[in-house]
């Protein structure tokens, strides 16, 4: 089930030179999963925009976006005291419901905000939660400490090496112990996991949308399960399920 | 007593706000929000005999006060349609539903024809020869008068429903292929589908659909339907269902004063799931405050002399 309602922003803040963390206040009673993601209306703006969920509780939102476009921008300069009309609970999300007792959570740039709930989730439940973080420079580096304070090993990797291991999440997968893994990021970054891990795993994807609750159908994907909405069925997609 | 209804071909409905083919499905998304019995009808998402997946991504572009798709007519095919939408839709809309259809031959929009034409839940056959989005077929139809009226002529033969044309905007002139649809026999026309448009991402220098162009909704291309439909309207006997950018109840009234008998709204659906709900809902106070009582009474009001 989904709500299309007002929500109030508490607080609205920079973490990198383009990534801002957006604190919401309102009901949060139809979110039920991590990597489920809200639609927010923006003002002048025809489409609403999609952003992932970071984490929430009962009667709060935490948002972190990435300032790509007009809309993002848009956001960037909003401040507390704020109304936005969203619609939240949309999305599979990913589950937990898996026997991994070592999942391994990979995030690329903005791919990392889904994961944090999720590894707040994974650590409850007793397992023993790995993160791997990927960025371009330490300068875009966000939320390594606040994964630490869950109880995670967290792990960055840096294109350029500026901090923690120099390449790709994927160059640091061989120090890490997993027998699963959730992922979310760029599309090469998801397509050289799948091929390097040899356990199962679940991908988080992204596509425009129109929507963002399956009416538009032009979120679409061909999966090895038939033609699915990256807003419905998705964005969580098993890695069985996709085709590269 | 405020009365809103209207009648298309001799179905009334309760009121005149019809949510447009591909921005409602088969009506299950929209459940989730509301009740949505209380809509006059929908549209049913345009179906083809075989299914279809539709167009590579990116599909969706915005713009300013709309924007463009080129989803490319993904559905399930008429089989599946016929088997599974239409009996699941049964248990939660007890109202008949117009059923979009569409082709890739003369051939096939008569084999969609004749297939829901059998079905009860059926109120009336909607066809669309207006959508841009697919090659040989779809706005190639409804872009030459003669071939409108070919593909009227064939689905008028298979069925009894009552049949409905809709059409492009993407035409030098409408009136000349509404008079076609009417002559071949059409029981009334909807327009306008979307506009051929496109947009380009300056970073990658590319177009941001996948397909280059795509059919462009929502508020900014409402004065074009209106006038479409207010030339439409005065050229033909049949009725009119007015489509294109409408957002408000206000819009609703505008369209119908233009001529048409009943309004579709697209795009809005899409920024706002509840948007059909608060025209239906904000219809009766706008026409009090109008001084309208019946709501079929200003169909062509504004063309009167």
């Amino acid at each position: 089930m989904y709500k299309k309602g007002i929500y109030t922003i508490l607080s609205n803040e920079p973490l990198t030179a383009s990534v801002w963390r957006m604190r919401l206040a309102g009901d949060t009673q139809y979110i039920t999963r991590p990597g489920q993601f809200v639609n927010i209306e923006l003002p002048g703006r025809f489409l609403r925009r999609p952003i992932s969920v970071c984490d929430w509780d009962e009667g709060s939102i935490t948002l972190i976006y990435k300032v790509v476009g007009e809309g993002t921008a848009d956001m960037s300069r909003m401040t507390a005291g704020e109304r936005l009309d969203l619609l939240t609970g949309l999305g599979n999300g990913f589950s937990t419901d898996t026997a991994a007792q070592r999942p391994l959570l990979v995030g690329g740039g903005v791919g990392v905000p889904p994961l944090y709930n999720l590894a707040r989730r994974l650590i409850a439940e007793g397992r023993r939660v790995s993160v791997v973080l990927g960025f371009n420079t330490a300068a875009e580096v966000f939320y390594a400490d606040e994964f630490r304070a869950l109880g995670a090993d967290v792990r960055v990797a840096t294109a350029d090496g500026s901090m923690g291991t120099k390449g790709f999440v994927t160059d640091v997968l061989p120090d890490v112990e997993f027998d699963y893994f959730y992922a979310c990021g760029p599309l090469p970054m998801l397509r050289a996991l799948c091929d390097a891990a040899q356990c199962d795993g679940q991908l988080s994807f992204e596509e425009r949308m129109g929507c963002g609750f399956g009416a538009c159908m032009g979120c679409s994907c061909k999966t090895a399960g038939g033609s699915k909405r990256i807003c419905k069925e998705g964005p969580v997609l098993a890695k069985e399920e996709v085709i590269w | 007593m405020l009365d809103t209804s209207v009648t298309l071909s001799g179905w009334r409905l309760d009121n005149p706000v019809i949510p447009a083919s591909g921005t409602f499905g088969y009506g299950r998304e929209f459940r989730d929000f509301y009740d949505i019995n209380i809509l006059g009808t929908f549209s049913f998402k345009g179906t083809t005999l075989e299914p279809r997946f539709g167009n590579p991504t990116p599909r969706i572009a915005e713009c300013t006060a709309g924007m463009i798709n080129a989803v490319g007519l993904q559905n399930p095919g008429l089989d599946a349609v016929v088997a599974h939408e239409l009996p699941h839709l049964k248990t939660f809309f007890r109202k008949r539903v117009i059923a979009n259809i569409s082709g890739f031959s003369v051939e096939e929009y008569a084999a969609c024809a004749e297939r829901l034409g059998r079905e009860e839940q059926v109120g009336l056959i909607e066809v669309n020869v207006s959508c841009p989005n697919v090659r040989h077929g779809g706005m190639s139809f409804g872009t030459d008068p003669d071939h409108a009226a070919s593909v009227t002529r064939a689905v008028k033969a298979v069925t009894d429903k009552p049949i409905y044309i809709k059409l492009s905007p993407n035409v030098t002139d409408i009136v000349s292929i509404a008079r076609a649809c009417e002559d071949a026999g059409a029981d009334g026309i909807c327009l306008v589908n979307t506009m051929l448009g496109m947009r380009i991402d300056l970073r990658r220098r590319r177009p941001v659909i996948a397909n280059t162009m795509g059919g462009f909704s929502g508020a900014a291309i409402f004065p074009v339907a209106l006038r479409m439909v207010w030339q439409v309207a005065s050229a033909c006997k049949i009725p009119v269902i007015g489509c294109g950018g409408v957002e408000t109840a206000r819009d609703v009234i505008e369209m119908m004063m233009a001529g048409a008998t009943a309004v579709e709204v697209g795009a809005a659906n899409l920024r706002n799931p509840y948007a059909c709900k608060e025209i239906v809902e904000s219809l009766p106070a706008e026409m009090e405050r109008l001084g309208i009582e019946r709501l079929s009474d200003i169909i062509g009001a504004a063309q009167n002399d």
